[in-house]
């Protein structure tokens, strides 16, 4: 029964997901597209809660849904002087986007579903246990095997170079 | 528990919307929104790979923590670049993006 419902849920967060991705790259109006991404990133995070990745979806809706919709908007508002303008879709480029798409579609999803593993998923390994925040924090912080802190200051001072590279691009000179 | 080949379908199918959007859409916050598309799918396959194989390591769920900063930042820079198009050129359209200030 349980099994049974974590599938229906399963499908329809996949379903929710798919279509709101069409969606996104479909409509004509920007804004709507970027509403769809919203869409397409709140499902996702429900896919990384079903995978028990809690933290994981916080990061998603805070950092994704929080901070990138946001700018997204802002670049809309800022670009579009005459309000939320319908585009025409160009015939050649989406018959060749779909064209391009569905045969790398048909590629990757013949692999994924011919493809088994030589030695067994593990399948009592992945029950309900969640990563802990202790063992997140200690990966992220520690600097020994398997840990993360240099990653992360690189992560910083990137993000630092980001900032200083947009106020410097996007500068009134 | 769910076979991890529905994910994969689900992230493959993602990934290759985003495609189509890339190669489709000519406005260029357009083209951003099918790169977010892409680098999303990528992310959960990093975590459900991560999940099914090897359920007693993080690799994999820090590879996606990391993406997702690394694409805030890439997001930035681009609607940074695009907001500088659209003072120079006045549209943000990618078949208007043909001359180089030189």
């Amino acid at each position: 029964m349980e099994l049974s419902s974590n599938l229906l849920i399963f499908y329809l967060l996949a379903a929710f997901i798919v279509a709101s991705a069409i969606l996104a790259v479909a409509s004509k109006r920007i804004m709507r597209a970027a509403t769809y991404l919203l869409f397409v990133l709140v499902g996702t995070a429900g896919l990384y809660l079903m995978l028990n990745y809690h933290f994981l979806a916080a990061v998603q809706l805070s950092v994704y849904a929080g901070g990138i919709l946001i700018l997204f908007l802002f670049a809309i508002f800022l670009t579009n002087p005459k309000g939320d303008a319908a585009e025409p879709h160009d015939r050649r480029r989406v018959v060749m986007g779909i064209a391009a798409s569905l045969c790398g579609a048909a590629v990757a999803g013949f692999i994924i579903l011919k493809q088994f593993f030589l030695y067994p998923i593990p399948d009592t390994a992945i029950g309900d246990h969640e990563v802990s925040m202790k063992v997140i924090g200690t990966a992220l912080m520690g600097t020994g095997k398997f840990q993360y802190l240099l990653p992360f200051e690189a992560l910083s001072v990137l993000l630092l170079a980001c900032i200083i590279g947009g106020i410097l691009i996007a500068r009134k000179s | 528990m769910i076979p991890m080949n529905h994910y994969l379908v689900v992230s493959t199918i993602l990934f290759f919307v985003g495609i189509y959007g890339f190669i489709a859409r000519k406005n260029m916050l357009a083209v951003l929104i099918s790169i977010e598309l892409v680098l999303n799918a990528v992310e959960i396959n990093f975590s459900v790979f991560n999940r099914y194989l090897y359920p007693e390591r993080l690799e994999g769920m820090f590879f996606s923590l990391f993406g997702i900063a690394i694409s805030a930042a890439e997001t930035a820079v681009a609607i940074a670049i695009i907001i500088n198009v659209y003072r120079n050129v006045q549209n943000i359209d990618i078949r208007s993006i043909d001359k180089l200030k030189g």
